[in-house]
């Protein structure tokens, strides 16, 4: 049942990519729906929260990274405890989710130092203290708590995030990008993925407004896109130019849409990119920044990998600082920023922390972004601390200065390392092209899947690039998310493999995954 | 100059139409206020920290921890924390898979959902389901997703307390569901009188709601009342009759200052009634570690329990759910930490025991001075808080005062707490943030400032009330007494 529900959801999910929904498309659902709640006004004994009688927004949903292949991933895992040795491989490897610290990648010691300072304070009072923890974490965590009212870590602070941490961000945000930035630009969250829940829900009106989003994207876009009633408007990254962005798909996809009556209201970058890894450069960023002013669009600036660029010709300029570059301000452009502490060399993701930078909006609407901020009361402490962190770790002088340098290094130097051995294993596997992660945490690589395979995928009532990764899991205990999940240009079939696995094992992962590959090529060979 | 792509004109209506003013315009004002200088008591928002209440001791040794696991492996790390806290860091992190940094399962870490479930079976003497609980960045998380999923369109109705919290009239704003309102009855000590609820039902479906939900917070907020066990059995057989899930807000379950009406969970009570109800009322309990006597607000940890929904729609929950990835980690062990305490032998209890002890013990005091402070006062009636963490007293206001807030352009209500706010530094929520009959006039304090402050703060409330009574009624000597 469950299955079924998702492939006809996936369906859903594909036919948006590939065209704005119309009216007439999104409004058969509903007629069903008003003629059940005449019948629900009785004494029905179908019960209220069912699939019959949820919200159909929820069901339009689609959120592959964690999909159908995760699930049946943990049915294997559960399955492998009870009979090991029943599987032809000892463990499920997960590399689905950019979830570093799952994998084995240790947290910043630094970092950890101070959170834990600030979530016992009463021992920083203590000589013993000292013995334990580095002289600028003691330091560090008493700046934080003096920010922070009453020094209470427990109690709801302000809805924006606590102020003296937002200045420290805002000034690790000037200090990067050279412009100066306002703490009370700065929205702090559970996550950069609220931040663009509540970007979309002040946004979209109704199915008539478009968001413009790569393709591929991290399905949070076009997930939250439905959860909120809204149209996906796709735009297509080049894969053949390392999945270059044109500004004439993105013309063409803008006056496509227009064209069937969607209001266009924003435009998403992600920077570098997920799935494909891509560094846009400067020329890139001032055309995408010019074409969002003259079509009056708001730049919804994903920039949660700013810290994760393996290329030495490459940097990270946020879209921010090229637009100030350019002379354009706040009432030349809107631009939201995201930044988030689950990536970079800090891998953090469960601590939920991320913020929002929101330039160039009205008083009026700031009100209202602040508004639904405050109906949550706050993000979680710890997470804005760990941000204000992440904006501004040790610097020279300072006592873990070189121990932090050390494992930021350590990290950004193996996963660079792990990119191109990964990136090498599958250009070197028949039918497969994978161009090179810039930046970001993934491989993108593209599969020709011969003909047979397809037909194979088809009886089996599966998407070809999630049968294909299936039948991987299923042999290698490999997880990874199917193409289809980001959306690409049909006919064509990747998949996602994130670059996390621990650099002693990437060896074994890609020598499972080439029999796999060889395999399965040989077994649907025409 | 081209027309901002997002002005408020083209904003979503109804991220417009909500409305939260526990942190609106008088916190905003107060905020301000704070800033020029002003002493300021917040009163406006149930968060314990901030009034200086500490936090349990264990539960942050237990967390620093399992933050900084390297200090584990360190000989002298026993000269800061105890044995049972290092145990419990241990424990805790054994049931992530790479410590709190690492994205958990999207409905919560299953280890710390069979704390839960066993807490429930504790509390109830009824087995819970861990595949049926979900954890979420506070309850408030939770309550949203849930009423996201009930809404459709703005012919689903659902029915609120009035007063409520409003995170509920909020989220249903924002939802574009219709928000159905039953009034509690203050002469009642603010009770649930079920005819009530069916006149708005039948009012609400007059005019083409559709009813799906109904709300009850308990205990209740602002009001504070507890439900009887009869209370709750005739709110499980409506909702049975009129096919309504039942939401169920217990997030002050730990915080009863009477001893006639304990908390009894909507769920014990459900499972009580036996077949049919008890296998067919589809019934969602939300808890929170932020209230209670730990009052870990700033957390973000809270968790809702599903009853009686099918497997199918916990599954489009739970898909939702992973479009978030996960709730924070430290804020799912705090749950873990209140539900599975330290219990009598292990070497935290007895401090434990008597910091929490010591938090409740003073607030059941707390609720007794603020609720006789207000009732010293001649024009204020006010209900005795039998639990949650407010007080919500009627204050009558004469027909000059009222005058005076329409030419201010206020409401009556907010007229007064800005007044209050500006003359004694006291930032409450005026009622109409609640909602309340027509004519009719509360505001909303917690009963959080320290105790030893308590007495002073009520002296300086009533001074103010004194005085604006005087100004407005013309009639010296208004209270004094």
């Amino acid at each position: 049942m469950r299955r079924v529900a998702a492939e006809r959801a996936k369906r859903l999910l594909i036919r948006s990519f590939l065209a704005p929904q119309s009216s007439a498309a999104v409004s058969s659902p509903f007629s069903f729906l008003s003629s059940y709640s005449a019948a629900a006004m009785s004494t029905a004994s179908t019960p209220v929260v069912s699939l019959d009688s949820i919200n159909p927004k929820v069901l339009k949903c689609e959120y592959a990274v964690r999909g159908e292949i995760v699930n049946h991933a943990q049915l294997l895992q559960e399955d492998l405890k009870a009979k090991p040795g029943h599987h032809p491989f000892d463990e499920i490897l997960y590399c689905n989710i950019g979830n570093p610290q799952s994998l084995g990648q240790q947290p910043v010691t630094f970092f950890r130092e101070v959170l834990a300072l600030c979530d016992h304070p009463s021992i920083l009072d203590r000589d013993e203290t000292h013995g334990l923890f580095s002289a600028d974490a003691i330091a560090r965590a008493w700046d934080i708590l003096d920010v922070i009212p009453g020094r209470a870590t427990g109690a709801y602070s302000h809805s924006q995030g606590i102020k003296g941490l937002r200045e420290a961000i805002a000034a690790g945000i000037a200090s990067r990008d050279g412009y100066p930035c306002n703490a009370d630009d700065i929205f702090l969250t559970d996550g950069a993925s609220p931040a663009v829940h509540m970007m979309m829900q002040l946004l979209i009106r109704s199915e008539k407004d478009g968001i413009l989003c790569p393709i591929p994207q991290y399905p949070l876009y076009s997930a939250s896109i439905a959860l909120h009633g809204g149209s996906l408007v796709p735009y297509y990254l080049d894969e053949a130019s390392g999945w270059g962005l044109e500004i004439s798909e993105l013309k063409k996809q803008l006056e496509d849409a227009r064209s069937k009556g969607i209001t266009v209201r924003s435009l998403v970058v992600i920077n570098p990119g997920n799935p494909t890894g891509q560094v846009l450069s400067e020329e890139n960023q001032r055309q995408i920044i010019e074409f969002c002013k003259k079509e009056s669009l708001v730049l919804l600036a994903d920039e949660v990998y700013q810290d994760n660029i393996y290329v030495g010709d490459k940097k990270f300029n946020s879209l921010k600082k090229i637009a100030r570059s350019m002379g354009l301000g706040d009432k030349d452009i809107s631009l939201v920023s995201f930044q988030s502490v689950s990536k970079g060399y800090y891998g953090e993701c469960g601590k939920r922390g991320g913020y929002m930078e929101v330039t160039g909006f009205s008083a009026d609407v700031r009100e209202q972004i602040y508004k639904v901020a405050s109906v949550n009361l706050c993000s979680n402490i710890s997470g804005q601390i760990l941000a204000s962190l992440v904006m501004n770790p040790p610097k020279p002088g300072d006592e873990s200065y070189d121990s932090f340098t050390a494992e930021r290094d350590g990290i950004l130097l193996s996963l660079a390392r792990r990119a191109k051995a990964l990136e090498d294993a599958f250009n070197s596997l028949e039918g497969v092209i994978c161009n090179k992660a810039e930046g970001a945490m993934y491989l993108f690589p593209r599969i020709h899947l011969p003909k047979k395979a397809i037909e194979a995928a088809k009886a089996a009532n599966s998407v070809p690039d999630t049968f294909y990764a299936r039948r991987l899991l299923d042999a290698t205990g490999i997880v990874v998310v199917p193409g289809s999940g980001f959306g690409q240009v049909p006919g064509t079939w990747h998949i996602r493999f994130t670059i996390l696995p621990q650099e002693e094992k990437i060896p074994a992962i890609i020598s499972r995954f080439k029999a796999f590959h060889e395999s399965f090529m040989e077994e649907f060979r025409n | 100059m081209p027309p901002k792509p997002l002005d408020y004109e083209s904003l979503n209506e109804n991220v417009k139409k909500v409305a939260y003013a526990v942190r609106g315009e008088l916190y905003l004002r107060a905020s301000e206020l704070q800033k020029e200088g002003k002493k300021i008591i917040f009163t406006n928002v149930g968060n314990p920290h901030a009034l200086g209440q500490k936090p349990l001791t264990f539960p942050r040794q237990v967390v620093a921890l399992c933050q900084a696991p390297f200090l584990l492996e360190d000989p002298n790390v026993a000269l800061l924390f105890p044995a049972d806290a290092i145990a419990r860091a241990k424990h805790y992190l054994s049931m992530t898979s790479g410590g709190l940094g690492a994205y958990s399962d999207s409905r919560g870490l299953p280890g710390i959902r069979n704390e839960i479930a066993e807490f429930i079976k504790r509390r109830d003497g009824y087995p819970s389901d861990p595949e049926l609980i979900f954890l979420t960045d506070g309850a408030s998380k939770g309550v949203m997703q849930m009423l996201n999923s009930i809404i459709r369109n703005d012919r689903d109705g659902i029915l609120v307390p009035v007063p409520q919290y409003p995170l509920y009239s909020a989220t249903i704003s924002l939802y574009g569901g219709s928000l159905v309102p039953y009034y509690l009855e203050e002469e009642e000590n603010w009770g649930l009188d079920l005819d009530n609820v069916k006149k708005s039902v039948a009012t609400a479906r007059a005019n083409g709601i559709t009813i799906r939900a109904m709300v009850i917070i308990n205990p209740g907020n602002p009001t504070g009342q507890c439900l009887s066990e009869a209370n709750l059995k005739e709110i499980l057989l409506f909702c049975y009759r009129e096919n309504l899930v039942l939401l169920a807000d217990e997030v002050y379950q730990q915080n009863i200052y009477q001893d006639e009406r304990p908390f009894i969970s909507a769920r014990k009570i459900l499972l009580d009634m036996g077949p049919p109800i008890s296998k067919e009322v589809q019934l969602v309990s939300f808890h929170t570690v932020s209230k209670g006597y730990w009052g870990e607000c700033g957390q973000r940890g809270g968790y809702f329990e599903m009853t009686n929904l099918s497997p199918q729609t916990v599954d489009e929950i739970y898909k939702v759910a992973s479009v978030s990835l996960s709730p924070n980690v430290p804020g799912q062990i705090f749950l873990g930490l209140m539900v599975n305490p330290p219990k009598p032998g292990d070497i935290s209890y007895l401090k434990y025991s008597a910091e929490s002890k010591a938090v409740l013990d003073s607030l059941r005091r707390r609720a007794h001075i603020m609720t006789d402070g207000f009732n010293s006062c001649k024009n204020v009636v006010c209900n005795f808080t039998e639990g949650a963490m407010y007080s919500f007293p009627q204050i009558r206001l004469p027909p000059k005062a009222i005058e005076a807030a329409k030419k201010a352009g206020k409401a009556p209500d907010v007229f007064y707490c800005l007044k209050l706010l500006e003359a004694t530094g006291i930032s409450t929520v005026p009622g109409s943030g609640f909602g309340q009959k027509d004519g009719v006039f509360h505001l909303r304090t917690t009963i959080l400032p320290a105790e030893q402050d308590m007495p002073a703060i009520m002296a300086s409330f009533k001074k103010f009330n004194d005085e604006f009574m005087e100004q407005y009624e013309n009639y010296r000597g208004f209270s004094r007494i």
